[in-house]
């Protein structure tokens, strides 16, 4: 409860999270409640940004603040969905394989050596082949399951660090089962750490999903931040000077990332009293 | 030789931390015994191998080579059901009553926690019953600790608390790792006489672990004096303080100007 406090009493953590609410209620407000069809045609190719369309439209005439919302929204979903997967993988590996130690811990170590040396497209790409449509949920999980392991690394360093504790052999003494110790008196004590990671993770599904919808990868039937820098890309924006088909979901990226971050450096200095200043 | 007087020893038991160059020899082919009921301190200074010793009794650490036989039986390699109705015979108490604590638990939960071992053989009201019994017996007030959290806590009542779950478990024999160490001096005679108050009570075998001779006389029938991972003595108390055999022990007691006149006091 104190550190909750103190959390709201640090600066980079209450800017981060404000900005992040804005963009989240914006990106699920609005098109709750403006009913505007992101893929309709309501103009030509590349009109620049007036009255009536206040980012203009993009190389199929659509109206690219609603596609902007819509893209937003799509992002996030993404992004939240790949950083609770991979928290969950990372977490579940990193304690088991931090508390066991010895062979379990190698066996862990080299799955997770592994998924760290393959390259999250080529994952990708083999799932596109064996799959005709990606949906939110696909796309979320193929993300989150390439990106667990520096969460598994960092939770076993932390996990490891706890399994020598007095309390953890009290457990034991007790029979507590491994789930139970692990659940009970490991995880409880990083439960910050983890919700640090998770916020990066989401970061890094928000920027993974464009990176890879760049490529053409990206989901299906739907509009992603990713997707419109994709076609700006794609029909060529840049050379035309149509800056406004890709400046703003550029900069979406980078304000949602960037808030995410400050609420993991805020959280950082709270919980890491070494840093505190 | 195994009479019926023994409740534990061990043959040979030997812990290597490492391998290769780096390979410490923690304990080094230990063969001790231990009788019922008796009162006996493992010393030696830090680093000699105590609580390695003592947690390969506790079967919290596998033991590189050697045995360990309990009540006659080898429980070096019981695992499952049998491990933990070891556990129900043979508990602990550990040197550091903040970190022997979850932060998340209060007081009442490090009590029923410890009800796993038996198995639901209890109601929900015995097992209360019982603990307020344990909780009075090391002179706390159920109603005023039960819900209490580790922090609104002292060491000296943490390791209270923690005696009150050795209370409760009624083991047969209890392993305290320096349990006085951590804690203010003029509440460790408080704690090492509830200490053998459940000696006294239930009949419980203890087998303090200590680096203070001193206190280690003061409280125990029989020594066994620990150097470099070896038992280099062993015997009645009086006796080894008074004739001392080994270099390690003489010198022990050397450091210990005024062994007796100092525990006597208090
Ligand atoms: N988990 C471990 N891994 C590697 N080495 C260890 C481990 N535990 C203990 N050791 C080493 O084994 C030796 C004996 O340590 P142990 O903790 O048993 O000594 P001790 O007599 O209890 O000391 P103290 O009085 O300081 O508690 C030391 O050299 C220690 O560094
Ligand atoms: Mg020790």
């Amino acid at each position: 409860m104190e550190t909750l406090k103190l959390l709201f009493k640090s600066p980079k953590f209450i800017a981060g999270l404000g900005i992040f609410v804005f963009l989240f209620l914006t990106a699920f407000i609005y098109p709750a409640v403006v009913d505007k069809n992101p893929f309709e045609m309501v103009g030509l190719m590349y009109e620049a940004p007036s009255s009536r369309y206040i980012l203009g439209t993009d190389n199929f005439g659509r109206d690219v603040f609603v596609e902007l919302i819509h893209g937003m929204k799509t992002s996030l979903i993404i992004g939240l969905f790949a950083g609770v997967i991979a928290t969950a993988i990372g977490v579940t590996i990193g304690l088991f394989a931090g508390y066991k130690g010895g062979t379990v811990d190698n066996i862990l170590n080299s799955i997770t050596n592994i998924f760290l040396v393959i390259p999250p497209f080529v994952i990708l790409i083999l799932i596109t082949v064996s799959l005709r449509s990606r949906s939110l949920a696909v796309m979320g999980l193929v993300l989150g399951i390439t990106s667990w392991p520096w969460t598994a690394r960092a939770v076993r360093a932390q996990s490891m660090s706890l399994r020598g504790r007095e309390h953890v052999d009290i457990a034991r003494l007790n029979g507590a089962s491994v789930v139970e110790i692990i659940i009970r008196e490991i995880m409880p004590y990083i439960l910050s750490y983890i919700f640090m990671a998770f916020v990066l993770q989401v970061a890094s599904g928000i920027l993974n999903e464009a990176g890879i919808s760049m490529l053409g990868l990206g989901p299906s039937n739907v509009v992603s931040l990713g997707t419109m820098l994709s076609w700006a890309l794609l029909f060529e924006s840049v050379r035309s000077g149509a800056w406004w088909a890709f400046v703003p979901p550029a900069i979406t990226i980078a304000l949602i990332t960037f808030s995410l971050y400050f609420m993991n450096t805020g959280m950082d200095e709270i919980f890491n009293p070494r840093l505190r200043s | 030789m195994s009479s019926n007087d023994e409740i534990i020893k061990t043959e040979n038991l030997t812990k290597v931390f490492g391998s290769g160059k780096k390979a410490i020899k923690a304990v080094d082919d230990v063969s001790i015994s231990i009788k019922k009921k008796e009162v006996i301190s493992l010393v030696g200074q830090s680093g000699s191998g105590k609580t390695t010793l003592a947690r390969m009794l506790l079967r919290l650490l596998k033991p590189t080579a050697g045995k360990i036989i309990f009540e006659g039986q080898d429980v070096t390699n019981i695992e499952g059901k049998e491990k933990k109705a070891y556990w129900r015979k043979v508990q602990a108490i550990f040197q550091d009553p903040y970190a022997s604590f979850n932060i998340f638990s209060p007081v009442k939960k490090v009590l029923l926690d410890a009800f796993k071992l038996f198995d639901n053989k209890f109601t929900k009201e015995e097992k209360w019953r019982m603990v307020c019994e344990s909780l009075e017996a090391v002179n706390f007030r159920p109603d005023e600790v039960a819900d209490k959290f580790p922090f609104e806590l002292s060491g000296g009542q943490r390791q209270r608390v923690m005696i009150a779950r050795a209370h409760l478990i009624k083991p047969e024999l209890l392993i305290a790792d320096e349990p006085t160490s951590m804690i203010d001096a003029n509440l460790r005679s408080g704690i090492l006489e509830l200490l053998l108050d459940l000696r006294d009570t239930e009949g419980t075998t203890i087998m303090f672990v200590t680096h203070d001779l001193g206190l280690a006389y003061y409280v125990s029938e029989r020594l066994l004096i620990m150097h470099e991972g070896k038992i280099v003595e062993e015997g009645e108390a009086d006796k080894i303080i008074s004739e001392p055999d080994h270099p390690y022990t003489k010198q022990l007691i050397a450091d210990v100007p005024k062994l007796s006149e100092e525990w006597l006091l208090e």
